[in-house]
């Protein structure tokens, strides 16, 4: 039996995870994909390199490029168009990308958290990043979401703070929130989607060597989980080779290791 | 002119914008001759960086408006270790935004409109958080039919905006020379009065000479009131391609907030030295220091 087992045993966590995290592009087109966070950003090159070749890229600075590696020094880019910082506002404002973020907590209709922690919202116990542009990234474009390490406190029952806006806000806005989607969260345990009749988070699927206990234990809310949960696939041989020429350093093994 | 007659022109209690970009390219020249100053009470706006944990730790800030502060925003954000001592203890008062909401203010601000419409900010939890937020019902139908309830972004007048440019001639005209210009044009047109401090100062019609391209020259002298030359006045944050920033010296500066001495010994050897000369002198002096 199986090749398909002892595959499976020699697969990397961080693979898995980049392999799903391109799955969230399939179908953007043309589009600017803009995955924040290592392997985001791995992921979201494979997408261009395989399935999705027009999605545009940004060098996390002020041009898009086209270069396949995540991580390019300045002369090595292969520009496309110059995007600056404020005109990042008018491609979000268009709709026309698809953004993934991390979150510091997020529940269960995907309400993101990066702002603050605890205490009150004006005197918060730990204050973070602020609010960035989680609100307009959501209420505007394609939102996704990283979470490198799935734990209770991540996954929780209520966000302390807003800052992207989650199914069950935006349906309260009504029509003007027409343009919101979380699509997918990925986790390094699995991927999770909103496909339930009231936009509740979906286990969508396992990765391999994870069991649903282990991802309900990791999560402080009850997820939608099927009868058969799917198990994530397994990168085929020609995405490893690319997973390898994209992160030739292998940053994404140390952003999720592999496990013991 | 220089540092100290810009910071002359100031006052305490004032709403001032500050230029650049989270750790790149702002105005810390101006920022030390108020670190140095008798000036208190300041609202701040600003895309925040380290200037923002500077003035709050040295008692400068009673009130900011942000959208995130953060030594840098990349694939790993760093947290700003003094800018939230001083919000978690409850003195700073906030004004949070979206990021394009902070751009709206300040464009309305520039065009005399006391709001701008946007859908951004809507469903989040700002208005927890947001003092000025209102809302307003589009005088038009929507798609559906019905009329959209979109948030008005009110305008950020600024009193003064401070910006620090790679080069800039005699008579307030600037330029960037590096990636992004971020937001610099814009805060001086929002502002009654903005100052511009620059690698280097050229005379007039030179400008594009030393930048290069005239794409480049973005900041306008109808909107700009005095101009300071700041040679590495951007440290420790990065000027690309004039300098990039001092690593060291921002992870002494993120170390010193749990650590009043070393805080103090920073303020008493560079940040509060008596002039900028002297600053850039200590700098240069510094036997790990990464001034290019």
């Amino acid at each position: 039996m199986s090749e398909i087992t002892d595959l499976s045993a020699l697969v990397r966590r961080a693979d898995v995870c980049a392999v799903a995290v391109a799955e969230c592009f399939r179908g953007d087109g043309e589009i600017l994909a803009n995955p924040i966070g290592t392997i985001p950003m791995i992921g979201g090159r494979l997408a261009r390199a395989t399935w999705e070749p027009d999605l545009m890229m940004t060098d996390s600075e002020a041009t898009l490029i086209t270069n396949d590696e995540a991580v390019v020094a300045v002369d090595d880019r292969r520009y496309e168009v110059y995007n600056p910082y404020r005109r990042m506002f008018d491609v979000v404002w268009s709709g026309r990308r698809h953004v993934m973020m991390g979150a510091t907590q997020i529940d269960r209709y995907g309400n993101q958290n990066i702002a603050a922690l605890g205490g009150t919202p004006r005197k918060p116990r730990t204050q973070l990043l602020g609010f960035r542009g989680a609100p307009g990234n959501t209420i505007n474009n394609t939102t996704s979401y990283w979470v490198p390490g799935h734990g209770p406190k991540v996954f929780v029952e209520a966000v302390d703070v807003v800052s992207g806006i989650g199914y069950d806000r935006a349906a309260q806005l009504g029509d003007v929130a027409r343009f919101h989607e979380i699509r997918r969260v990925v986790s390094n345990l699995g991927v999770f989607d909103f496909d339930t009749p009231d936009h509740r988070m979906r286990l969508r699927s396992i990765h391999p060597g994870v069991t649903t206990d282990e991802i309900t234990t990791a999560t402080g809310f009850e997820l939608v989980i099927d009868d058969q949960p799917a198990t994530t696939r397994l990168p085929t041989p020609d995405e490893l080779e690319l997973l390898d020429t994209i992160d030739p350093n292998g940053t994404r093994y140390r952003e999720v290791p592999d496990p013991q | 002119m220089t540092e100290d007659e810009v910071i002359a022109r100031l006052w305490s209690g004032m709403t001032v914008g500050i230029g650049g970009w989270g750790s790149r390219r702002k105005p810390m020249s101006l920022v030390r001759a108020i670190l140095r100053s008798d000036l208190s009470d300041l609202h701040v706006v600003s895309f925040g960086g380290p200037e923002v944990g500077m003035l709050a730790a040295a008692g400068k800030l009673s009130r900011l408006t942000f959208a995130f502060v953060a030594p840098d925003v990349g694939p790993a954000a760093v947290l700003e270790p003094h800018f939230r001592a001083a919000r978690q203890s409850g003195a700073l008062e906030c004004t949070e935004l979206d990021e394009g909401m902070l751009l709206l203010g300040l464009q309305a601000a520039a065009w005399r409109v006391p709001f701008l419409p946007t859908r951004v900010g809507l469903g989040s939890d700002l208005p927890l958080v947001n003092d000025g937020w209102a809302t307003v019902v589009s005088p038009f139908p929507g798609p559906g039919g019905v009329a959209e309830t979109l948030v008005a972004q009110k305008a950020i007048h600024l009193d003064a905006a401070l910006v620090h440019l790679n080069v800039a001639d005699e008579r307030g005209n600037a330029a960037y020379t590096g990636p992004d210009l971020y937001f610099d044009d814009l805060l001086c047109e929002a502002a009654t009065a903005a100052y511009v401090s620059a690698e280097r100062v050229v005379r007039s019609g030179e400008l594009l000479a030393a930048a290069g391209d005239v794409a480049r020259l973005r900041v306008n002298r109808l909107f700009t009131d005095g101009v300071v030359e700041a040679p590495n006045g951007a440290h420790p944050t990065s000027c690309e391609p004039d300098h990039g920033r001092d690593e060291v010296f921002q992870q002494e500066y993120l170390a010193s907030a749990k650590d009043p001495d070393l805080w103090r010994s920073l303020l008493d050897d560079y940040l509060a030295l008596s002039s900028e000369a002297d600053y850039q002198a200590a700098v240069a002096a510094r036997p790990e220091g990464d001034v290019r």
